[in-house]
């Protein structure tokens, strides 16, 4: 996890395109310019960047099931419940399931745990569009292969 | 007809805050109703649950952005209700 670039997710663990899921992990860093404003003297990961943790845990999912021919973007989210602190250091497992597949969006709920407790959950409205460039589809493609995306899944 | 309309302008009154009396079928969505195309996906995610259709969205905007189709056409209440409609039975032709 970097921050600072939003890269939130390390390693796919798991895509299942059948049942719509998907799992990552995702190793907090223990310095980042971030927690030095949130907040001095007592670190904590913004709520916003667990939520980017979830949408980009749910946009892989989708990328997945559309086999990499459409790009999704955030455009809402509800019932965003930050359950607990989550401290520099700790390891996240981030889940996301597909709750809708719209005409050009769709819905997921995701979830983050640590240790196996509940942190952090929402649901998620997602509009998607075929790639605007090159440039992204590329970028999309280097970070897949950076996370382990498992391209079989979508063979 | 009715009873689509019904239930399209109770889902557009409870996710729009729209008061329900304000809602009749000429209601034009977009130029009457003030809704947007985020609060529009809140509607067709909850039209899509209540009557197991998928909206065409995507296609019907490329209709309206190539010239195709107007805005009345989809987003007029009553005939976004025929169109409802016409997807409901084209689901069950389907599954007999």
């Amino acid at each position: 996890m970097q921050l600072e670039y939003f890269q939130m997710i390390d390693r796919i663990l798991d895509l299942n395109t059948v049942e719509k899921t998907i799992a990552v992990e995702a190793q907090v860093p223990t310095t980042s310019t971030v927690f030095e404003g949130h907040f001095p003297g007592y670190p904590i990961m913004p709520g916003v960047l667990l939520i980017e943790s979830m949408a980009q845990t749910s946009g892989w999912l989708l990328v997945a099931l559309m086999k990499f021919e459409r790009m999704p973007f955030l455009a809402a989210v509800k019932e965003a419940k930050m359950r607990g602190f989550v401290a520099p250091g700790e390891l996240l497992t981030v889940e996301a399931s597909v709750v809708h597949e719209g005409s050009g969006y769709a819905i997921t709920e995701a979830k983050v745990k640590v240790g196996g407790k509940l942190r952090s959950n929402a649901t998620i409205t997602f509009s998607h569009v075929p790639f605007p460039n090159p440039d992204l589809r590329g970028h999309m493609d280097a970070v897949a292969r950076r996370i382990g995306f498992p391209s079989q899944a979508i063979a | 007809m009715s009873s689509t309309f019904d239930q399209v302008a109770q889902i557009i009154a409870e996710t729009c805050d729209i008061p329900r009396d304000t809602i009749t079928p000429d209601s034009h969505a977009i130029d009457d109703l003030g809704i947007d195309s985020l609060d529009f996906l809140d509607i067709a995610f909850a039209i899509d649950k209540a009557f197991g259709i998928k909206l065409p969205l995507e296609k019907w905007t490329q209709e309206v952005n190539d010239g195709k189709a107007t805005t009345e056409q989809y987003f007029v209440l009553k005939n976004l209700c025929a169109r409802i409609d016409e997807l409901v039975a084209a689901k069950g032709a389907g599954a007999a």
